[in-house]
């Protein structure tokens, strides 16, 4: 690739820049470093962007030597950030993974000793010479290889709050302090409470670690929907400058750039094509798996695959303004987002920790006022039990983790979900109303009959109707002026236009006084449409939808315009019936249209001739009656009733949709991506419960058995290392169950 | 064993006080830009007072690579914010009305708090 017209640009954060003349001076310093093209302050961001080729270090230091400071902003692309993660990532699981083998590597021998070969008490001179060396040795494992939980401990206790570090702190500091105090002074204690525990130490500390690296691992993965968009942004882009074709890196793409793509490449920036025919490959955003033809004039979008022809297109939306941007923020939005079902769970993990303290120090009380000896040995052991057995992680991670993962793998086919609470309320939704125009049929009318009541002939007749509703933004009067334009009719003007909501038009052209509307409008002007009935009823009941043109207060002819229905409607509102959800059809068309169209569909539940306002209504109607209801339409005309929903679905065909319109944007045009968001929903949530569940489950009959509840029946106390490997085994459980969510097949369920 | 008893009821006032009951000095900012160190399971500062309506901006500098550490929320906003290792992660922030504004980590571990007055 070529680097021709590549012009480096560096932002920074500057520290110490209090007033506005300090703009000047730290302006002017960069600006004399070697390569610096130019440079740009802003004063209350106290950020500064800098062209050209030079080196951040020479940029910091001349900042620095003028007194300020200045550190590099978020200037890698997202796709660097992502590499930097898995780099940081990796080294962190490999540190975590040295921490486990020698802790481990401590601890296991110990423990074998303990209960094989010798026993871990301390009754002579020389086990308390020996044992203080072990002693000395686990205390440096300890810190070589739990470092962050004691600093992490101490640092929180001095913040007044308390986390996992804190519990894995105290636990295996009382375990190995009251060692410690067994060998220092084995006096103060009975003779059968003189033994060591420096093996649960290392364990514990060696498994958690473990943990944590299996975590990091796990973690990884449930962030692939979010990389996988990332890696569908181009890195270069081949722009046509000066009648020359040179590739630029993606951020100097401007808008009104001329782009050129060739097959198989990706399509770096939002765009309208202006020379060339092709197929584009939308799938990765839209879910739609088949390609798209595009044309002159047609849009594309940055992340797609051009597949068949060369193409040239003027950059639309660049940078963060793309559709692939809109759709990675959005995502990454949602993601961390959560559903009211981890309300609970959050306000428990907030007082978490110092509720299990408490249940410690009094675990620790009962085994000393009424446990059989050594009391003070099963006193530390429940301690030590309780505080490395409770697990706030899991907890914490239950819902993010399935949220995220959910969120991705909604996005990856093509449902956009705005939030945790969309994404819980969709899973419950009872009834569903169901715009039929561009949600249940394609939103592309057409004309399909003509008949004519007068003398005139057919291509005037719709000369005068598409004069008429070239005016109107009814989405039927497109369809009529389309028909007109393609015939080449000749459009005029007319005067005393008038749009009658629900009904029709009406309007003057050279004198004559036209009307164009359903039977309704033609009934408030008085005129006679009986010629006419019965074939209006015969198309009407054919699913299409019937209009009357009268002009001078005289029927003229009857057009019958058709909006096809989806080839996968069917299938899709099949799919959702399964689900035991009640479909109702709103549309604007009469009652015979309505329920033609309904009754193709296996829609039993319609309602016709509705007003934009009355889906509002409709909305709240079903509401009241206890029903949760979901709404899909464009979300552009039903953005009320999308709104009022309890979760609203904004359809769009192809990517040219208003992301973040709705709670929830389908971005195929099928209504299968309804289907699948409430799949995806219904699956996530039900996640969501089993590691709430799980967590809950875990922690509550957990912390008493470590308590020791079950001595007094069974004679069962735990052992601390036990407790330190289901401690590391919970969390990962989560994060492991949230991430099978990743093999779900959202088609597959109905 | 009374002394030990009594000694355990001292230790559990003491971290219900500990934990709950103090209240720590807010941080007061002096300026709209605040640098926020992410490291040994703590945010430092941790409690910041703001003035209320004005924009303020966060700067976080990541240094724990512990997984709990890389995603920052602000519920009441509905804002949150992915931490790369190191300085360069900033947050804005719009005007915020008188009251408290919680922010923490996904597990809520990590937990920090502005208090716009």
């Amino acid at each position: 690739m070529s680097n021709k017209g590549k012009v480096k640009t560096q932002s920074f954060i500057i520290e110490g820049a209090s007033c506005a003349s300090c703009v000047n001076k730290i302006e002017k310093a960069l600006a004399g470093v070697e390569g610096v093209t130019g440079v740009e302050m802003n004063f209350a961001q106290r950020t500064v962007t800098i062209d050209g080729d030079v080196n951040s270090h020479a940029l910091i230091d001349s900042v620095k030597d003028i007194g300020y400071d200045a550190t590099p902003m978020n200037s890698v692309s997202e796709q660097d950030a992502l590499d930097e993660k898995a780099q940081a990532d990796e080294a962190h699981y490999k540190k975590l993974m040295r921490n486990m083998v020698i802790a481990l590597g401590l601890g296991i021998p110990l423990m074998l000793y303990g209960l094989f070969i010798g026993d871990m008490s301390v009754n002579t001179f020389n086990q308390r010479i020996g044992w203080a060396v072990v002693g000395f040795i686990t205390l440096g494992v300890m810190i070589g290889t739990g470092k962050h939980f004691y600093l992490g401990a101490w640092q929180s206790f001095k913040n007044h709050s308390a986390n996992m570090d804190t519990l894995i702190a105290l636990g295996t500091g009382t375990a190995w302090a009251y060692s410690m105090l067994v060998i220092v002074a084995p006096n103060l204690l009975p003779d059968v409470a003189r033994h060591v525990y420096f093996e649960a130490s290392a364990m514990i500390i060696g498994l958690i670690n473990l943990g944590l690296a299996f975590e990091v691992k796990a973690r990884g993965r449930t962030s692939e929907a979010i990389k996988r968009l990332i890696g569908l942004q181009a890195k270069t882009a081949r722009v046509v400058r000066n009648g020359q074709e040179q590739d630029v890196e993606i951020a100097q793409v401007q808008i009104n750039d001329i782009v050129r793509v060739r097959p198989g490449e990706k399509i770096p920036v939002d765009g309208e094509l202006t020379d060339g025919k092709s197929t584009v490959d939308e799938s990765m955003l839209t879910g739609e798996p088949m390609p798209v033809n595009k044309a002159v004039g047609d849009k594309v979008v940055a992340g797609s695959i051009n597949k068949t022809g060369s193409m040239l297109f003027s950059a639309t939306h660049v940078g963060k303004d793309t559709t692939l941007s809109h759709i990675i923020n959005m995502v990454k939005r949602a993601q961390n987002s959560k559903p009211s079902i981890g309300r609970l769970a959050d306000v428990i993990s907030g007082y978490f920790v110092p509720i299990v303290m408490i249940l410690a120090v009094i675990a620790g009380l009962a085994w000393l006022n009424f446990g059989p000896q050594p009391a003070i040995a099963y006193a530390i052991t429940a301690i030590t039990t309780v505080l490395i057995i409770a697990c706030p992680c899991a907890l914490g991670l239950a819902t993010p983790m399935s949220v995220m993962v959910g969120v991705g793998k909604a996005a990856e086919a093509g449902v956009l979900i705005r939030n945790g609470e969309a994404l819980q309320s969709a899973s419950k939704i009872t009834t569903m109303l169901l715009d039929k125009t561009g949600t249940i049929t394609q939103g592309q009318p057409e004309v399909t009959d003509i008949s004519t009541y007068d003398q005139r002939q057919e291509s005037s007749v719709m000369a005068l109707v598409a004069s008429l509703e070239s005016q109107s933004e009814h989405p039927l009067a497109q369809a009529i002026v389309d028909y007109a334009k393609q015939r080449n009719y000749p459009l005029n003007s007319v005067t005393e236009f008038d749009a009658i909501t629900g009904k029709g038009v009406t309007g003057t052209l050279n004198g004559e006084h036209l009307l164009f509307g359903n039977e309704a409008l033609m009934r408030e002007f008085g005129i006679d449409v009986s010629l006419a009935v019965v074939q209006a009823e015969t198309l009407a009941n054919d699913a299409k939808t019937p209009m009357y043109f009268a002009v001078n207060q005289k029927l003229s002819a009857l057009i019958a315009v058709s909006d096809p229905i989806k080839n996968d409607s069917l299938a899709a509102i099949k799919r959702l019936q399964n689900k035991g959800i009640h479909l109702v059809m709103l549309t604007g068309d009469n009652e015979a249209t309505a329920k033609a169209v309904a009754q193709r569909v296996g829609i039993d539940d319609y309602i016709a001739q509705v007003m934009p306002q009355d889906k509002v209504e409709e909305v709240i109607k079903r509401q009241k009656c206890g029903e949760v209801v979901g709404m899909t339409g464009d979300g552009i005309n039903d953005a009320p009733a999308l709104a009022q929903a309890d979760v609203g679905f904004a359809i769009g065909t192809g990517t040219d949709v208003a992301i973040e319109s709705a709670d929830v944007t389908l971005m195929r045009g099928s209504l299968h991506g309804l289907a699948d968001a409430l799949a995806i929903s219904q699956a996530t949530i039900t996640n969501i419960k089993q590691n709430l569940f799980g967590a809950f489950i875990y922690n509550v009959a957990g912390i008493p058995i470590a308590a020791g509840v079950l001595f007094p029946f069974f004679g069962i106390l735990l052992n601390p290392v036990v407790a330190g490997a289901a401690m590391a085994m919970s969390s990962l459980t989560v994060v492991s169950n949230a991430n099978r969510l990743r093999f779900f097949k959202a088609n597959k369920t109905a | 064993m009374l002394i030990i008893n009594l000694l355990g009821v001292l230790l559990i006032a003491a971290i219900v006080w500990w934990f709950w009951l103090y209240t720590p000095k807010p941080t007061q900012s002096t300026s709209n830009q605040i640098k926020i160190l992410v490291n040994n399971g703590i945010y430092q500062p941790s409690n910041i007072s703001v003035s209320a309506g004005t924009k303020i901006t966060l700067d976080f500098d990541r240094q724990d690579p512990a997984p709990c550490a890389e995603t920052v929320i602000f519920p009441q906003l509905d804002l949150s914010l992915g931490l790369k290792m190191g300085q360069g992660n900033r947050i804005e922030l719009p005007g915020l009305s008188e009251g408290e504004y919680d922010f923490h980590c996904q597990m809520q571990m990590y937990k920090g708090k502005i208090i716009s007055e």
